[in-house]
């Protein structure tokens, strides 16, 4: 890079810095803001005298939280579903991506195959016919219904299929002389050289069924089996959206409903994806731009 | 010897397909299946009669949209907002990116890209649990508003605020992931370019202007053309998060009707009668996306 070396260009330095920094402050402002109420006295909180930083720290809200029985049943059937949804995503993004990643003299039926699955990722019946549908299948209020209708990922295929694209074709020719099948060829060589790719694509699979809020919302009958974010979205977030309320009873609600007691369901819903996002933040942006590269 | 791999390179294909074929499957279950239910928006669907005995009444659903006293108006909602967000989302990653490539020391660069990085990964439930309490009545925002003498604002029960504020919490979630397409594009511009503009005198601005800037104009009018695609796309999530029934007349949109008409009132016919409005409009207006984006820049989603 050229050098600046002049006062000028300090200065400037300077300001952009501060406007950069200020920015990433904002960003991260709400963040802390619900952390810090959370931590906060109830007093306190309703004077809004909390800002970023607790003010009269106190954990009752997070023990008031530990009572309610309900969450984490919810917290646990969300992380059934991260790992059981997760890992059925992973296994066919693994198995889908290899082949598609050939080209079409390799596997003749590649184009078919893309074409078919780009549809179904453009198109869809809607919400309705979806829903009648998991329904006529039996599987609403079973953990199924949040996992079998998103097992196949489109996104996720086409990204890890251009990051199989750019692992060099003789790795691959090496190991077929060798004697290796398609299996063994992905396990031994494709895999262990695509961590960055495994990383990226983990990450957003993670967050697609630790954030969906949605089909837990619908598919779910009973309250007892809905996974966390449902939970919060139904118990914390939506209440006042539910029938038509005047102006008088939404400011009501808000008055009754405890703020302090809010701030930590919701902190604690975010908290998974805080302790994961900076272990795999290094490898998702590489990640990210390899698997848009063309091969 | 050439027989034999022949015949290796046959069973090679036979597990590539074998490969495809669980997924395949779980696909025609639950994308192609669902599409059959598309007949509900042609007929007067009752869930005790099914798909194959409810009574066909054609377009009826779909004229009555439009003699819907909201019909239009969340049409019209539905594309106010998602234009607002699609221009807004193009400038604001772009500055950004801009402003991060002059940073010089990069450990401030990386720290500040790992902090907006983060509100892409949060769910609309969360962060349209903390926009609310920001903007609630005893919220900070008010707190602020108040202690300069003004006086509070009930910002969730107001129609004419709530397309800005879905456009300025839209941003504040995803400006700093949208940075890093084009954070990737100036990464690539040759360096020798800033190199003989230096020698001509260049300073730093009119680089920025007549470097940066053209090299990464592919970039800029790729994701321009790409969003086309999403001109339907208001934002159910960040909107049913965030709307009450005071917000309608603004903030309903194409999908929060679908949802609300078919899964609260139960009127299936209809909801899958809007639903499928905007599948084939949103289909169309992708596919033309793809072709302008194939055609102009080269691009291909496979």
């Amino acid at each position: 890079m050229i050098e600046y070396k002049n006062r000028k260009n300090r200065i400037v330095d300077l300001m952009l810095a501060l406007l950069a920094i200020l920015a990433a402050l904002v960003c991260i402002f709400p963040v802390l803001h619900c952390t810090a109420l959370s931590f906060s006295g109830a007093a306190a909180a309703d004077a809004g005298k909390v800002t970023i930083w607790p003010v009269d720290l106190q954990l009752t809200a997070y023990k008031k939280l530990l009572e309610e029985k309900a969450f984490f049943t919810a917290f646990g059937i969300s992380v059934k579903r991260v790992l059981l949804g997760g890992g059925i995503n992973m296994i066919l993004i693994i198995i889908m991506a290899y082949p598609l990643s050939k080209d079409k003299r390799e596997f003749p039926q590649r184009n078919i195959y893309m074409w078919f699955l780009v549809f179904t990722m453009l198109f869809n019946g809607g919400t309705i016919p979806w829903y009648i549908t998991i329904k006529n299948y039996g599987l609403l209020d079973t953990m199924w219904a949040l996992v079998l209708p998103c097992a196949v990922q489109v996104y996720n295929i086409i990204l890890m299929m251009n990051f199989f694209k750019g692992i060099p074709k003789e790795l691959e020719e090496a190991a077929v002389m060798d004697g290796a099948g398609p299996f063994t060829t992905l396990l031994k060589i494709y895999l262990p050289v695509s961590l960055p790719g495994l990383a990226t694509v983990g990450l957003f699979v993670l967050l697609y069924h630790w954030n969906n809020y949605f089909d837990g919302i619908i598919l779910m009958n009973s309250a007892s089996k809905l996974p966390l974010q449902s939970y919060v979205q139904q118990f914390v977030v939506s209440v006042d959206a539910k029938q038509n309320m005047t102006t008088e009873q939404l400011l009501e609600l808000a008055k009754m409903s405890s703020r302090t007691l809010n701030a930590a369901k919701i902190v604690v819903t975010m908290v998974p994806i805080l302790v994961v996002y900076p272990f795999l933040q290094k490898y998702f942006t590489s990640g990210l731009i390899m698997g848009a590269v063309k091969g | 010897m050439k027989k034999k791999s022949l015949k290796k390179a046959g069973r090679t294909v036979i597990v590539y397909n074998l490969m495809m074929l669980p997924g395949l499957i779980l696909l025609i279950f639950f994308s192609i299946v669902p599409m059959a239910g598309i007949a509900i928006a042609f007929e007067n669907y009752k869930p005790g009669a099914g798909i194959f005995h409810s009574k066909w009444v054609g377009l009826y659903w779909f004229r009555y949209i439009f003699q819907l006293p909201n019909g239009v108006q969340v049409i019209k909602n539905t594309l106010i907002i998602a234009v607002m967000k699609i221009i807004a989302g193009l400038i604001v990653p772009i500055a950004f990116a801009l402003l991060l490539n002059e940073i010089r020391k990069s450990v401030l660069r990386r720290s500040i890209q790992t902090i907006i990085y983060l509100p892409h990964f949060l769910s609309w439930v969360v962060l349209g649990g903390i926009v609310k309490e920001i903007l609630s009545l005893d919220g900070i925002l008010n707190r602020i508003l108040g202690s300069i003498g003004l006086e509070p604002v009930f910002f969730m029960a107001k129609p004419e605020l709530f397309r800005g504020i879905l456009v300025v919490t839209d941003i504040w979630k995803e400006f700093g992931f949208g940075t890093i397409v084009y954070l990737a594009a100036i990464m690539a511009v040759d360096i020798s370019l800033y190199e003989s503009a230096a020698m001509d005198g260049a300073g730093r601005w009119k680089m920025l202007i007549s470097v940066t800037l053209p090299s990464i104009m592919p970039t800029i009018v790729l994701m321009a053309t790409l969003s086309l695609g999403n001109i339907l796309n208001a934002g159910f999530d960040q909107i049913y998060n965030m709307y009450n029934p005071l917000l309608y007349s603004t903030g309903d949109i194409i999908d929060t009707f679908v949802y609300r008409t078919g899964l609260v009132d139960l009127k299936y016919s209809l909801a899958t009668a809007v639903g499928v409005f905007k599948s084939v409009i949103s289909l169309i207006m992708i596919s033309i996306s793809y072709y302008l984006a194939d055609k102009f820049a080269g691009y291909r989603i496979f």
